[in-house]
């Protein structure tokens, strides 16, 4: 435990893992899913598996937007730009995210009108600024960011801007779940369930994890002893045969979510019927389109776009890695052809991407101190 | 993207919809609309993704949250996010004069995580 008298609650957190110590089975294997890419993240940076014991396996989740989103929605959204000479908007994670031409930001160097926004109210603003040019926000998140989207796509109704669209890839969590657990080679023990999403949507969506699947889910913040105590409570509802929702991050969520913001996604978007995620394959109800109130500010209804479909790169193997079939370094490019600065595959893009977490603070550290990673 | 940025609410703007934040002496304008009602109070805190709050926390969740940026080593990161809205502003760049500055966060108290180590 070399890092424990770093964190901010050194014997708070000594007495959580000394509690999930205490509490885990030694004739057990625990497979726990941490969903949200935020707290893969926190796990790798602040080590956390040096506090857990060996037979405590965390699994991460498919709650990292650019890392489930297919190459063949790059390329599309990036159509725009050749095909309408569009003005290209987007987040700064997707900026390098790999396409079949090429990221989005080596497409900028080669001179394409393409440009980083923090919001996409700073997209929407670009469009009232530029009335002569098309300006398409490529928009992505899970329900954490699309509500955000909802209110631009509101507001640009309202003010009647005609020259701005939404090329949307907003997923939600829920479904993806729903799918990871209904796969056949399914053997979750429990799930860690998501801070910010779930500020979003609160703590019943999911209750079927609990109720049809018998699974514990344990929402938590990003700490280390947030994590760690979610752990505690997870192991507790296991021991105890229970299959509860809990909310470790009861200061932040609130168990019915953000009304408001739930009202707006719902006033202006709508279910798409399926959606293709990396990994995992087309999840029918997974992905949100605007309503058709709203086509004329939606890119794929306004352009009349065809949805291509485009198999990532062979050799990577981002999708085994999603699946937690593979572990980041089991990847034949992991380290070699594909890091953070290169990226191959999308989950070595964000921060919040397995491969990337794994890469900036397993494999570089191995490397400083001369082990194998 | 996924981690939200905290901000000290410090002037609400005429329109109803926007409102001035600060945090480690940067301000930005951000949307209000995911609110509950009513609107925020000059002083209270809110988390903010994207540009829009989403949630109202205490001053002390604020504290937590930007340790927690600290220790994720995305304090710069969500400051330049914060510092790159532009929505805000009409035309013109910058309303306080910071440029060149690397923003960085104050040291900050801890607050504690409640423990629910007690069974």
């Amino acid at each position: 435990m070399r890092f424990v008298d770093e964190f901010r609650d050194p014997r708070l957190i000594r007495q959580a893992s000394d509690e999930v110590r205490r509490l885990a089975d030694p004739s057990r294997h625990y497979r726990i899913m941490e969903v949200c890419g935020g707290h893969t993240h926190a796990i790798y940076r602040f080590a956390l598996a040096d506090l857990l014991p060996p037979n405590i396996e965390l699994v991460h989740g498919p709650g990292c937007p650019v890392c489930v989103l297919p190459m063949g929605r790059i390329d599309e959204g990036l159509s725009l730009v050749d095909d309408h000479d569009a003005i290209f908007t987007t987040f700064g994670d997707v900026m390098r995210v790999p396409g079949r031409q090429g990221s989005p930001l080596e497409r900028q160097a080669r001179g394409a009108d393409i440009r980083m926004v923090y919001s996409p109210l700073d997209a929407l603003k670009l469009a009232r600024e530029r009335p002569g040019r098309h300006v398409v926000f490529f928009a992505i998140g899970f329900e954490t960011t699309a509500p955000s989207t909802a209110l631009t796509l509101r507001r640009a109704r309202e003010l009647g801007v005609d020259n701005f669209s939404v090329f949307s890839n907003h997923v939600t969590i829920i479904p993806a779940i729903r799918a990871i657990l209904e796969s056949p080679d399914m053997r979750l023990d429990a799930f860690i369930g998501p801070g910010h999403v779930s500020t979003v949507i609160g703590a019943r969506p999911y209750a079927f994890i609990a109720r049809d699947y018998r699974k514990p889910v344990v929402i938590a913040g990003f700490e280390p002893l947030d994590l760690l105590q979610a752990i505690v409570m997870i192991l507790r509802q296991l021991r105890d045969g229970r299959a509860d929702v809990e909310n470790q991050y009861g200061r932040v969520v609130p168990w019915d979510g953000n009304l408001p913001a739930l009202r707006v996604l719902a006033d202006v978007f709508e279910l798409r019927p399926y959606f293709e995620w990396r990994g995992l394959g087309f999840i029918s109800q997974s992905a949100l389109k605007p309503r058709s109130q709203y086509a004329q500010w939606d890119a794929e209804a306004r352009f009349a776009m065809a949805g291509v479909q485009v198999t990532d790169p062979n050799a990577a193997q981002c999708g085994e890695v999603l699946k937690g079939v593979l572990k980041p370094h089991q990847c034949k490019l992991f380290g070699r052809e594909c890091t953070p600065e290169r990226p191959v595959g999308a989950l070595m893009v964000s921060s919040e991407g397995a491969c990337a977490a794994y890469y900036n603070y397993v494999h570089r550290r191995a490397e400083a101190v001369g082990e194998p990673a | 993207m996924c981690l939200a940025i905290p901000g000290q609410i410090v002037e609400l703007l005429p329109d109803g919809h926007l409102a001035i934040v600060e945090v480690s002496r940067i301000r930005r304008t951000i949307n209000i609309d995911l609110l509950d009602a009513p609107p925020p109070a000059i002083g209270e805190w809110v988390l903010i993704h994207v540009g829009f709050a989403m949630s109202r926390i205490s001053a002390e969740r604020a504290d937590e949250q930007l340790r927690l940026l600290a220790m994720l080593g995305e304090d710069a990161q969500a400051m330049e996010e914060l510092d790159g809205y532009s929505f805000g502003q009409d035309g013109q760049d910058r309303q306080d004069g910071q440029d060149g500055e690397n923003p960085s966060l104050a040291v900050l108290p801890i607050p504690a995580i409640p423990p629910v180590l007690p069974e």
